[in-house]
């Protein structure tokens, strides 16, 4: 296994005592795969990402990345916040680089090496742009070049199209599946959007809600990864059930 | 029911945005009327004085008139008396508010990085800060004597606290993901301060200084009373003394022309720094 989740519990102190918001995640991830989570709001999908990020520790469990326990953030995970995060007083190479610079890297091969990067999520031409003149989904676009261009072991991703509309989303879509078909890189991926996750993924976790739990585990074996699979009864099939699982979930939260 | 049901609609009572180039929320006003705006701004007070001064027959004690207010001033540069007036002033502020940016940068930023700090001086901060600086002469003369230290020392105390306050809360509006993306990038704290808040509050410090230094002149005149011998704030409180109204305009004049320049000058320096900042593209 490449990455594991065991036994995490995750709970917060509150005013009314313990807000449990995690309860006994267990996950395994194989190199390569594209994960998606998928969970209502508020079923502490952010929170599971940031132990996997080290950038919070679970209350009991642990995380294992290529068998080494994560106790704080590092470079081997790359992670795309669920809002834009570039630093808006470096363009777009300089934010690319950025993570080589803290890394140390001597800087004709971190410039090679975020240009390539660049180049690979189609940005190449605003290099020296600043992160204020571009779009949403363009600055996401630089924000993964970031992720990727210190070769991290996995790339957390937090929502990351959540804000964009339907086309740039579907173009963020495409771009994800190349990418992921070109660098077998291993994609764990958070998203409410069920359409996202059956299209994008190669397994899926469903949460359930208060605590967040995992439900179910599906494989998804789609004929091809193209929009012409959304209109294949298997994709609506895949769709379904994971509707009507959150759905119930939904159910048993406010009852 | 006796009455017909009603509907929301009769009670509804629409505003109406009427169009007006003047009266505009958040929007800009054409160029042209700006320049109209800023040439009256400055251009009508002085209208008014000089309508006042030469028609309404007033003492020229109590109100000079703007050519014998310029008379004033060309007879203090001829002597000379000026120049060292505007070079005196300007030290003893250029100094205090080196000293101020010295030192209350470096801990505003620390008190905004780390919570331990903010909680360590927050309070006494906040409460000295509203102690009035003047109210401290008597003590500064009982340390510091009456040279330049004390008067330094009163525009450190008088604006130090405030400038660490502002540039803390300038601290505290970095948003919490660009640190933590610095940490998953594979930075640590030091890069987290000195690579990313460091640069992301520059242009927000830069104001808190623009600002504060206006306060900083405000105290040059309190600081000269004590014992000065040479200063703008000294020359008018001389003026008043011998009744020279036409010097107490002049001092009055340069200190917010000189005023004005700085400020100029920061803002000048902000939008040329930091572009990414402006909220224009
Ligand atoms: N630091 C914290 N202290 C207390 N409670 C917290 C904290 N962080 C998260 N929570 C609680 O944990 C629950 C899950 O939050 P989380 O942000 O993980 O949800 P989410 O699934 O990412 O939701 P969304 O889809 O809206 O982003 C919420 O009820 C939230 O109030
Ligand atoms: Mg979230």
């Amino acid at each position: 296994m490449y990455m594991q989740i065991n036994n995490l519990y995750k709970s917060f102190p509150t005013r009314s005592g313990e807000l449990i918001v995690l309860k006994d995640i267990n996950m395994s991830i194989e190199q390569g795969e594209y994960i998606c989570a998928v969970g209502a709001s508020g079923s502490g999908k952010s929170t599971l990402l940031r132990q996997i990020a080290g950038l919070d520790r679970p209350t009991s469990g642990e995380v294992r990345i290529d068998g080494q326990l994560i106790t704080a953030p590092g470079h081997d995970r790359g992670m795309i916040f669920q809002h834009y995060t570039l630093y808006p007083w470096m363009s777009v190479l300089e934010n690319a680089e950025f993570g080589l610079k803290l890394l140390g890297v001597p800087k004709k091969i971190r410039r090679e090496q975020a240009s390539y990067y660049l180049s690979v999520v189609g940005l190449t031409s605003f290099a020296q742009a600043l992160p204020k003149q571009l779009s949403g989904g363009m600055k996401q676009r630089v924000a993964i070049a970031r992720a990727l261009a210190s070769e991290p072991k996995v790339l957390l991703m937090d929502e990351p199209f959540g804000a964009l509309d339907i086309h740039t989303k579907e173009s963020m879509h495409e771009f994800m599946i190349s990418l992921w078909q070109r660098t077998n890189i291993t994609i764990f991926m958070i998203t409410h959007d069920v359409e996202e996750a059956v299209f994008l993924a190669n397994r899926i976790y469903a949460l359930g809600s208060s605590p967040g739990t995992v439900r179910k585990e599906i494989k998804i074996e789609l004929p091809e990864r193209n929009f012409a699979v959304k209109r294949h009864q298997i994709f609506h099939d895949y769709r379904d059930e994971l509707m009507e699982l959150l759905r119930e979930h939904g159910r048993e939260a406010t009852n | 029911m006796s009455t017909e049901p009603k509907s929301i609609r009769q009670f509804i009572r629409p505003k109406t945005v009427n169009h007006s180039v003047f009266w505009q929320i958040a929007e800009d006003i054409p160029p042209r009327l700006n320049t109209v705006l800023t040439i009256t701004s400055i251009a009508l007070p002085f209208l008014i004085w000089w309508a006042v001064s030469s028609f309404a027959q007033i003492d020229a004690k109590f109100l000079p008139s703007p050519s014998q207010v310029i008379e004033a001033f060309g007879r203090l540069w001829n002597s000379g008396e000026l120049q060292k007036d505007t070079i005196a002033s300007l030290w003893r502020v250029g100094v205090g508010a080196l000293f101020v940016a010295l030192f209350s940068i470096p801990v505003g930023i620390l008190m905004g990085s780390f919570a331990s700090i903010r909680a360590l001086l927050e309070p006494i901060f906040g409460l000295v800060r509203y102690m009035p600086a003047p109210a401290f002469i008597p003590l500064l003369i009982l340390y510091l004597g009456i040279g330049e230290e004390p008067k330094i020392m009163l525009i450190f105390i008088g604006v130090f606290f405030f400038n660490s306050l502002m540039v803390m809360d300038t601290v505290k509006f970095v948003p919490k993901e660009l640190i933590e993306s610095t940490y998953i990038l594979g930075g640590n704290k030091a890069s987290a301060l000195f690579q990313v808040i460091v640069p992301y509050v520059i242009p927000g410090i830069l104001d808190a200084c623009r600002i504060n230094l206006a306060a900083a002149w405000q105290l040059v005149i309190v600081s000269e009373l004590i014992a000065a011998t040479e200063g703008l704030g000294r020359r008018i409180s001389v003026a008043g003394r011998f009744l020279r109204t036409d010097e107490i305009f002049v001092g009055l004049i340069v200190i917010g022309v000189i005023g004005l320049s700085f400020d100029l000058f920061f803002q000048a320096m902000i939008r040329f720094s930091c572009k990414w900042a402006s909220q224009k593209r």
